[in-house]
């Protein structure tokens, strides 16, 4: 039991991520239609907003240290972040040790401004081509943005470390009356967590409660009829186009304390957020959310020795297999609607 | 006047017999070792560094790339010479090698076999490399060492650790300079023993493929035969991001050290992880939890950050050293590019100037004779202490060093602390131990 409830906390956690991620999908897919292959790279980018203001926070003047030596004997150069300098050493070292969750303040404007240069300036282009010419070109898209932040940051992950004050685990097995160390959770995965949760809230609240929203809605039902009320349903599109890569972004920022980025985590993501949009539905939000939490429990049950015991490699196979099985019983996905993809 | 020559087949006999007086010289001089793939015709010798350039250890191909490049330029005569200075052979004049130019042509592994054999081969077959060298992957070692035996050229391997590679996979035109997984085992149990006591339980998380089999296997033995018991092995897939699922049950096995069997992203990701499930601050059976890495990287140490604080592995070198050797090497490298060198940097480098030290010595670039000059070659002056490339295998014989991750690290460097030198008999196991049993060399391939 304490080992079935440790991995569906496991599951929330990396679903939180699918959710995320596979919500702009098929947000992008339901209202402009475009199959965007480049969302992982936008996951990514935003993951490397926190590592930039790491790096802006941690620029530095040199101070030579007589007493120290380098590796090559030389006196030593002490790097001084410039925050330390002008605020002092203790808060300079608070706000550089806050630096992930900071990083949602640049994250936003910035994924905002890349997603509406990204739709303007090559994706609209691509509206009336088939899906095939749209994947190419958000495929190649990817490729591009993921070498030049390669590029600029290297290969290697880059550690990007949550506050100290949400480091370590809490004993979530003693407050349900099991032993000690019998079910532990990173406290950050925790905030992941709740910070996904309300995110899909606040989408959800956006579109089901604004009249912005409710035109997006509306035009995503029928956009001919939309534009023929004299609304520019093209311009909320793209708007909405930011938003989802603003989610995508944030969604990255805070990952970066549960795995250090690197170029490539967005692709990483990729094919697995699309299996959840396939399942949940294509352009279904509720079914992305829903799928992204399933598909991520059931991967984390994968994992356990005991399933891998009786059924050696399940942990890799496991969601197309789910994906295969809701696809034959289910063929729109679980909240799929009648039309999406099928002309 | 008599006539000396009659016919045109007389001529043809006189002109065959008289050519062969004039090369009986020459000949004999290199008669063992005549005709050999690209053999070197011009002014220079081309080399073919076979670095991952692009993928996830493009940082660790890109300094291999730069030790590759600061050899060339010591071998060509060029900078302060390096370890050249230092090197206990003193066949190498700082005039190329054999009297040529060093040139050098580059390619790109991108971490994988199949991209890894195809720029091998094209640098043998389309720019005449005489030698292949590089890497940042057992995966990619074992092929590209399989190819350039089919193809008749020289492999000197860069980092790989995988005990197959002078194991099961040995090739007799294959030389690994880098330690193995055995060799880890070796030195860190018994400072494992000292610093955890005997009376531990081990649960490993292992990379699921070659390297992660053999190494698992090589410290599951060593820590065994000190009293350890090892609770589980749990294998992870090579494209696993996310380890929290493999992490956290460890803590409910009844385990009280954990052992990442994990290189590259794989180690940082998975101890991010463990860290983050805060298994280092917990107790269990009595003891501190402990977690152990026993392949280290620096460069791979920096991307785990403070994670990596106290935490015991092994390397093959490490730029804090003091002996004359590795000081002569870290100050050309460090002035050169502005940073210490790592330890995929140094065997690489040391790798050019030993395969160019063989050329020298066997007076040839024919395969067979560098094998024949490397083979039970013992030196010193290259920043590991006395070495030896033993015959039996290639595999080259030296000091593994134990370290831990520094507590209080002076700047970004300075990330590994030295713990223990591991002397070379400490680490030394026979050819046919059954970790490295089922290959054999065979013989050299000159290629022609």
């Amino acid at each position: 039991m304490d080992a079935i409830l440790l991995q569906i906390l496991n599951g929330l956690d990396k679903g939180s991520a699918y959710a995320l991620i596979a919500m702009g999908l098929t947000l992008i897919f339901g209202t402009l239609g475009v199959v965007n292959f480049a969302h992982g790279a936008l996951f990514m980018i935003g993951a490397f907003c926190a590592v930039t203001l790491q790096k802006m926070l941690n620029l530095y003047s040199v101070v030579i240290d007589p007493e120290k030596t380098d590796f090559l004997g030389n006196p030593l150069k002490v790097k001084v972040p410039y925050v330390e300098s002008w605020f002092g050493e203790a808060t300079g070292q608070m706000i550089i040790n806050w630096s992930v969750p900071l990083a949602i303040l640049l994250a936003i404007p910035v994924m905002l401004a890349v997603g509406y240069i990204m739709e303007r300036g090559l994706i609209k282009h691509f509206y009336k081509r088939p899906h095939a010419d749209q994947i190419l070109v958000t495929f190649g898209l990817a490729i591009v943005l993921q070498e030049i932040v390669k590029a600029f940051f290297g290969a290697n992950p880059i550690p990007t470390p949550a506050p100290d004050l949400f480091k370590g685990s809490f004993d979530f097995g003693l407050l349900i009356g099991f032993a000690e160390n019998t079910i532990i959770y990173p406290y950050w995965r925790l905030i992941y967590f709740v910070f996904s949760t309300a995110i899909i809230a606040m989408v959800f609240s956006f579109l089901q409660f604004t009249t912005f929203g409710m035109v997006v809605r509306a035009g995503m039902a029928d956009r001919e009829t939309v534009g023929l009320l004299g609304i520019n349903i093209d311009r909320r599109f793209t708007l909405m186009f930011g938003i989802a890569a603003a989610v995508a972004g944030l969604a990255g920022v805070m990952y970066t304390p549960i795995n250090p980025p690197n170029y490539h985590m967005g692709m990483d993501f990729l094919v697995l957020s699309f299996v959840v949009v396939v399942v949940g539905g294509m352009g279904s939000l509720p079914g992305a959310v829903l799928a992204g939490f399933l598909l991520g429990v059931l991967e984390s049950f994968a994992s356990m020795n005991e399933v891998k015991s009786l059924l050696p490699g399940i942990d890799q196979i496991i969601i197309y297999l789910v994906a295969i099985a809701i696809l034959l019983t289910r063929p729109r996905g679980l909240m799929g609607r009648a039309g999406v993809m099928e002309e | 006047m008599s006539k000396i020559i009659k016919t045109r087949r007389e001529v043809l006999k006189t002109a065959a017999v008289v050519g062969a007086g004039l090369s009986m010289p020459t000949f004999f001089a290199s008669s063992a070792f005549a005709g050999y793939r690209n053999e070197p015709m011009g002014g220079s010798v081309t080399l073919g560094f076979n670095v991952p350039q692009t993928g996830p250890y493009a940082d660790e191909g890109a300094d291999e790339l730069r030790a590759y490049m600061l050899a060339v330029e010591h071998l060509n005569g060029g900078g302060d010479g390096g370890m050249m200075n230092t090197f206990s052979s003193k066949a190498l004049k700082g005039n190329g090698i054999l009297g040529k130019k060093v040139e050098y042509v580059t390619g790109d592994t991108q971490t994988k076999s199949d991209a890894a054999r195809a720029s091998a081969k094209s640098m043998i077959e389309k720019d005449g490399a005489v030698m292949i060298t590089g890497g940042s992957s057992s995966g990619v070692a074992v092929a590209v060492q399989g190819l350039c035996q089919e193809a008749g050229v020289i492999f000197m391997a860069g980092l790989t650790h995988s005990n197959d590679t002078t194991g099961k996979d040995r090739k007799a035109n294959g030389f690994r300079h880098f330690f193995n997984g055995y060799m880890s085992g070796a030195a860190l149990a018994p400072v494992l023993e000292k610093m955890y006591g005997s009376d531990r339980r081990a649960y490993h998380l292992t990379a699921d493929y070659n390297w992660g089999w053999t190494q698992q296997e090589s410290i599951a033995a060593a820590t065994e035969a000190k009293g350890w018991e090892t609770v589980n092995n749990v294998t992870t897939p090579l494209t696993t991001t996310d380890f929290s699922s493999y992490v956290a049950p460890v803590l409910n096995s009844g385990a009280d050290v954990l052992v990442l069997n994990h290189y590259g992203g794989n180690m940082i990701n998975s101890l991010t992880s463990a860290v983050q499930f805060g298994l280092r601050d917990k107790v269990v059976n009595g003891k501190n939890f402990e977690i152990v890495v026993p392949l280290y990287s620096r460069l791979m140490a920096r991307g785990a950050g403070e994670n990596v604080k106290g935490i015991f592995g092994s390397t093959n070198w490490h730029w804090s050293l003091s002996d004359a050797g590795s000081k002569a090497f870290v100050k050309s490298f460090g002035e050169k590019y502005g940073f210490p060198p790592s330890q995929a940097a140094h065997t690489v480098y040391c790798q050019a100037l030993l395969y160019a030290d063989a050329c020298e010595r066997a007076g040839t670039f024919n395969p067979c004779g560098v094998v024949e000059a490397l083979e039970g070659f013992k030196f010193d002056g290259l920043g590991n202490g006395p070495t030896e490339y033993r015959a039996e295998d290639h595999q080259c014989f030296k000091d593994v060093l134990v370290v831990k991750g520094k507590e209080n690290p002076s700047s970004e460097f300075d990330v590994l602390e030295i713990v223990e030198v591991t002397p070379r008999a400490q680490v030394e196991y026979a050819p046919d131990h059954p970790m490295f049993s089922g290959g054999a060399l065979g013989t050299c391939n000159p290629g022609a």
